[in-house]
């Protein structure tokens, strides 16, 4: 297999007295596109959250890239190879869809501030190259025709695909995605699994993925971690997953005896 | 490129008003009132545009103006009243030593957010008023004698350069940064934004531009003191921001020259000002509730070149 590029190592957190997430490990080799599932309230937000740096991890170790991640406030997690998207969509509403990649790729250049106020040639140059390849994201999203709409005003569904838009301009390694097909049809859930193969082959991506569709995550994912009540319940393929007792009982529910 | 030549056609207007004011000024056609008048607005559009950018862009509410405008005007006063420097000089002095005063207060106070944000600014620009007012080497309550420097060339440039300045860096990729710590910090974070680092930027860039504004109202009156520096005066310079539309440039400034005109006008009704003033508020609210130019700039009128826009705090 191939190089191991992020490792969970029993990792926690605790609000106060709730134990929201425990014990949690998992591993993901370069490339690999991986599910992670439960039930409502289990801890997958809680557990991008950590992964993310928007939350330190009380117990155990994030390891990504070779690099310990656990005290990263977000964007430096972000610059070390880690973009996400969110569960309930956090676009940057007025600004425009074009502005909105912009935002994601503010690394790309690197005019100062000084060079923008006193508009030097480093600041067109930087400008000029942000737009292009801001330009292109949206072209792969099929959204360069709206680009200079404002974000709020696109239909859900291409709000949801911005989102990953930004998120890939940002230029990860990982891509971690809350639940894309939140509210989708099937016809749209169906495009969007499309499109997760499509980019994470032509970005050489590794991602992980929280989903409630299961036909999306047992389609497209080839190894699934079950989350239920804050600790790993289950870990495999999709295959072992459907048929694994535990799993069933976490969705479903025990089986009344007798 | 089609932008840089609108941008000279508009550096070009502005300098055709300047020219002609500073004629009527200098041939006498407008008296000491009218060319004060002048004066006020430009530094009542400098206080409104830096505060644009603190509230407007980066969407950190900060009622605390006031304390960066009388750090600019009592540092720059000593300069050039107290130890006769260049007025020019003492300017740049006031404004530097006002930014620094708004990184001292940004860093703490900005992980603050909404409505503690602006207790804890106002807070602090009381904080500075009060220290003024017991330091005996300015006067203290008394004020301090200051001399008359500020002419309307001076707050002409400084208006020119203080616009020019923010507007560049609100089109550029850290002004994108700063809308989108506005528009959704935690969503600015996870895309790679130092969220900290813009707030705090916007912060000293917003107080250099006050403290350059202070500069020039210090030397525009004999004396100041203190209590021209209180939280009304904050209010007041939140009043053009929010009445011109949070997030619009051209709004704040709009808003900054008729409220400066609507008030001096009014000083001949001394008892029913503040009502009508007051009115002049709640009707334009009432009726624009996002401001006068709501999330437009007067730009978008025209319809020149696409711009990274302001856009509206309110959802």
């Amino acid at each position: 297999m191939s190089n191991l590029l992020l490792k969970v190592e029993n990792v926690g957190i605790q609000f106060g007295g709730l134990k929201a997430v425990s014990g949690l490990n998992m591993d993901m080799h370069q490339g690999e596109l991986i599910g992670l599932i439960g039930p409502n309230g289990a801890g997958k937000t809680t557990s991008f959250n950590m992964l993310t740096g928007v939350y330190k991890p009380t117990e155990g170790v994030i390891t990504f890239d070779g690099k310990k991640t656990n005290n990263m406030s977000p964007h430096q997690v972000t610059k070390s190879g880690v973009s996400r998207t969110f569960q309930n969509i956090r676009l940057f509403k007025e600004l425009s869809v074009l502005d909105n990649v912009k935002v994601a790729n503010h690394s790309l250049a690197h005019h100062s501030v000084l060079s923008s106020i006193l508009r030097l040639p480093s600041y067109f140059s930087g400008e000029a190259k942000m737009e292009q390849q801001s330009i292109e994201f949206l072209k792969i999203f099929g959204l360069d025709k709206y680009m200079h709409e404002l974000a709020k005003n696109l239909p859900y569904g291409m709000q949801r695909r911005l989102e990953i838009a930004r998120a890939l301009a940002a230029k990860p390694k990982l891509l971690l995605l809350d639940e894309p097909a939140a509210g989708m049809n099937p016809q749209e859930t169906h495009d969007l699994m499309e499109l997760i193969a499509l980019i994470r082959e032509k970005f050489d991506l590794t991602i992980l993925l929280i989903e409630h569709d299961m036909g999306l995550v047992m389609g497209i994912c080839e190894r699934i971690y079950v989350l239920d009540h804050g600790q790993l319940i289950a870990h495999g393929n999709p295959e072992d997953i459907r048929n694994n007792p535990k799993v069933i009982e976490a969705y479903l529910g025990e089986e009344v005896t007798g | 490129m089609k932008k840089s030549k609108v941008f000279w056609i508009y550096v070009a207007v502005a300098l055709v008003v300047y020219g002609i004011v500073e004629f009527l000024i200098s041939n006498g056609n407008l008296d000491m009132y009218y060319s004060n008048l002048f004066i006020t607005i430009a530094i009542n559009v400098i206080l409104a545009v830096s505060l644009h950018l603190v509230i407007g862009i980066t969407g950190q509410f900060s009622i605390g103006h006031a304390g960066f405008l009388a750090v600019g005007a009592y540092i720059s006063a000593i300069f050039t009243t107290n130890l006769g420097w260049p007025f020019p000089v003492a300017l740049l002095i006031g404004a530097f030593v006002a930014a620094i005063a708004g990184l001292i207060v940004g860093i703490p106070t900005l992980r603050l957010k909404g409505d503690y944000l602006a207790i804890a600014t106002l807070g602090f620009a009381e904080i500075i008023r009060i220290v003024f007012l017991n330091i005996d080497y300015v006067g203290g309550a008394a004020g301090m004698q200051v001399d008359y420097l500020t002419t309307w060339s001076y707050a002409f440039f400084a208006v020119l350069i203080t616009i020019i300045v923010i507007s560049n860096f609100t089109n550029s990729r850290h002004g994108r940064a700063c809308i989108a710590v506005r528009e959704d910090e935690i969503a600015a974070d996870a895309m790679g934004i130092n969220t900290t680092f813009y707030k705090v930027l916007a912060f000293a860039i917003g107080s250099f531009f006050a403290g350059l504004a202070g500069g020039l109202f210090s030397h525009n009156f004999f004396i100041i003191q203190p209590s021209q520096f209180g939280f009304l005066k904050s209010f007041d310079i939140l009043i053009y921001v929010v009445l011109g539309g949070l997030g619009s440039l051209s709004g704040s400034i709009i808003a900054a020259i008729l409220l400066t005109i609507i008030s001096l006008y009014l000083q001949d009704f001394p008892e029913t000002r503040m009502i009508i003033y007051s009115l002049v508020l709640i009707i334009v609210m009432l009726y624009r509730p996002s401001g006068l130019m709501g999330t437009k700039e007067v730009t978008d009128l025209f319809k020149f070149g696409k711009k990274s826009r302001g856009g509206n705090v309110n959802e």
